[in-house]
């Protein structure tokens, strides 16, 4: 079926259809439209998973952490100053090995107070252990959303969705949906659940790990990440069997035979898009790829698809303070040898738009080393 | 008193299997595994355990050994209710969609998780009316960092930071009324009790566990190490906290105030009522109180006025 909704709303239809048992969540703009589409669906009976109505984005975390614990199948979503009252509990979340599926709708930190589109947030917790996938439109982010559980589950690490402020969560889309019963077979209807609190089979969660144990705990961990883009790319793979929407980790646009790539997250990519289609019809070989997973860090993917250009501009959409942005550092640590630039766009909401993605190009192609683009002197 | 029947004996209790089970690393003469031991005599099928964080937390649970023979599960400082709201959520989402039987869900935290950080996420989780039972063990400051103030911590009481200076004595801030500010949470079920009265404790907690919604238990847990004091005294303080009405045993049930065990019949016989200074002297956190007689006064004027408070809500 094909529905008229915004990314927001696509996000909650994806949680309801995948069964959940638990969503514990709190209200912070742009991600409003999850939690009051999904109480719908509660007040109206559509799911009869558990809606905790929590004082703060801490305490949904930690219900969250207390649910999936539990064994439950288990959502939330925040934005901005939500994830960042979470940040504690989001290592907690991951060092327990939970499967929580959260979708972040990223927008900017305060201060000076912003509720538009910026990449700050789900930069600051990057390494908190949790998987990032980004998405481009509110189509991706219903099968991302759909795709985040099976992949959850299969490596029991918490997994972000991560989509833009506004741009995706308010903007309404042709949303393609697949049935419950699709989605199911897809997900497997309810979460295995081995290592949980159980009655039956007393655990410990939580408990407290000394100099002597926690480096291999620690370990088991980053290899559990290392190892989940195994998992990522057959999920991805096996959904484009069922959907015939392929998503790579990194996603290209023109760039077999570009001289100039711009590598980019999130809605940016839809504009790029039509600026390297424009460039092209004046004769100028450009192209742009996306970081689809950004956690794990797709290095390989990044440098296999950058690595003939003659120049890289690597566009963040986060304020960086006397370092240079992650998506650029992430970058630049699996692409030794390869011409990158630095730029950020975006900051706030500031509209990324034709021009804006054209003044990286042609920066790009006249060598020009100047990070901030579209920023009054 | 009772709960459905529920009538713990020394001789039942005593052949009953511990869910608590000994090797844990809290000191010698810890009240905090005295109160876990008597909560769980008091459980009454499968049950989950939430745990703040603090020394209860730590010293059960060093990796690779665990003390509790129930699932149990920490996640952080200040959100041990908010993850028992987690925990109750699965449960009753299960019972819905798989009718499966509900566990009880049982939460610990200390005195700094509860008045102080965790306040909000107690607050929250007493409002959303989620079936739990909060207990509280009260050893006055954060005791796991090593004795700092609390908003549990009395007032004048010596902690690491509230030294006895020469221009501050101690804390200079009362106790917060946590019991008073929970039971206007308009909760089923809220009690005090002490470790020194077991009885009183065990069907106190059974009570909470049974109530549907939200119960709040509230034990005094003495600190030898904070409260300076010897180690043989645990249980003789734990009572004279009692005896002196410094933390009378009430319960509160559906809005109704009542005393109960020691403290009813010290309402009943003031005579029975024994001086401040008595629950003082074996402390060494108040020494400075004991050399100060207006301070003494003080304290003691501020004890009787609670007791005082106490005694009107339960209508004595």
């Amino acid at each position: 079926m094909i529905l008229g909704i915004s990314g927001d709303e696509a996000v909650a239809l994806a949680a309801k259809q995948c069964n959940v048992d638990v969503v514990a969540a709190y209200p912070i703009t742009p991600q409003t439209i999850i939690v009051e589409k999904f109480s719908e669906y509660v007040a109206n009976g559509e799911t009869q998973a558990e809606y905790v109505r929590v004082e703060s984005e801490h305490s949904a975390m930690s219900a969250c952490v207390g649910a999936s614990a539990r064994g439950a199948r288990t959502f939330t979503a925040t934005s901005s100053q939500g994830l960042m009252l979470m940040h504690e509990i989001l290592y907690v979340a991951s060092g327990m090995r939970l499967p929580i599926v959260m979708a972040n709708v990223n927008r900017a930190i305060s201060s000076p107070i912003n509720i538009h589109a910026d990449h700050a947030d789900s930069m600051a917790v990057r390494d908190s252990g949790w998987i990032q996938l980004s998405c481009v439109d509110a189509q991706e982010a219903y099968d991302t959303t759909i795709m985040a559980f099976k992949i959850a589950e299969e490596t029991l690490l918490p997994v972000m969705v991560l989509l833009d402020g506004f741009v995706i969560s308010h903007t309404l889309q042709n949303v393609s949906t697949l049935s419950d019963e699709q989605i199911l077979n897809f997900i497997g209807n309810e979460r295995k659940s081995e290592n949980i609190l159980d009655p039956e089979n007393p655990k410990t969660f939580g408990a407290m790990v000394l100099p002597d144990y926690y480096s291999e705990i620690k370990m088991q961990q980053i290899e559990a990440m290392d190892e989940s883009k195994k998992v990522i790319e057959n999920t991805f793979k096996e959904f484009g069997d069922l959907t015939g929407r392929r998503y790579p980790l990194v996603e290209s646009y023109k760039t077999d035979d570009a001289e100039h790539i711009l590598l980019c997250m999130g809605s940016a990519f839809g504009t790029a898009k039509v600026v390297v289609d424009d460039m092209r019809a004046e004769g100028k070989k450009v192209g742009v790829s996306r970081v689809k997973c950004y956690r794990p860090f797709a290095g390989n993917e990044v440098r296999e698809a950058i690595k003939n250009a003659k120049s890289v501009g690597v566009a963040d959409r986060v304020a960086p303070f006397g370092s240079y942005p992650p998506l650029y550092l992430d970058t630049k640590a699996s692409c030794d040898g390869i011409n990158l630039k630095s730029f950020v766009y975006g900051l706030g909401g500031r509209d990324v738009n034709k021009d804006t993605i054209k003044e990286v190009f042609d920066r790009l192609e006249k060598g020009v080393d100047e990070m901030f683009v579209g920023v009054r002197e | 008193m009772n709960a459905g029947g529920f009538n713990p004996n020394l001789k039942g209790l005593s052949q009953q299997e511990d869910l608590l089970l000994p090797g844990h690393r809290l000191c010698a003469g810890c009240s905090a595994s005295i109160v876990v031991r008597q909560v769980l005599k008091a459980v009454r099928g499968p049950t989950i355990v939430v745990n703040a964080t603090g020394c209860l937390e730590v010293a059960t649970t060093i990796y690779p050994y665990t003390s509790w023979a129930l699932p149990w599960i920490h996640s952080a400082f200040e959100n041990v209710a908010a993850t028992a709201s987690g925990v109750v959520a699965a449960e009753r989402a299960f019972e819905r969609k798989k009718s499966e039987p509900k566990s009880d869900v049982i939460a610990f935290g200390g005195d700094g998780g509860t008045y102080d950080i965790g306040f909000q996420a107690l607050s929250g989780a007493l409002e959303r009316y989620d079936d739990f039972l909060y207990v509280l063990y009260d050893n006055e400051a954060y005791m796991n960092t090593g004795i700092q103030r609390s908003g549990s911590t009395p007032k004048y009481a010596w902690t690491t930071t509230t030294p006895v200076g020469s221009v501050e004595a101690g804390k200079m801030e009362y106790k917060k009324p946590i019991d008073l500010i929970v039971a206007a949470h308009d909760i089923p079920y809220v009690a005090t009790a002490s470790p020194a009265y077991w009885r009183d404790l065990i069907v106190k907690a059974r009570k909470g566990i049974e109530v549907d919604g939200p119960a709040f238990l509230h034990a005094i847990s003495t600190c030898d190490r904070g409260w300076r004091h010897d180690t043989s005294d645990t249980i003789e303080i734990a009572r004279l906290a009692v005896e002196t009405c410094y933390f009378p045993l009430f319960e509160v049930e559906n809005g109704e105030f009542k005393l109960t065990g020691r403290s009813r019949a010290i309402a009943k016989r003031p005579e029975l009522k024994k001086p401040v200074s008595e629950f003082l002297k074996p402390q060494g956190r108040f020494s400075h109180i004991l050399k100060n007689q207006s301070m003494l006064e003080e304290v003691q004027e501020n004890v009787d006025r609670y007791w005082e408070r106490i005694k009107k809500l339960c209508g004595e």
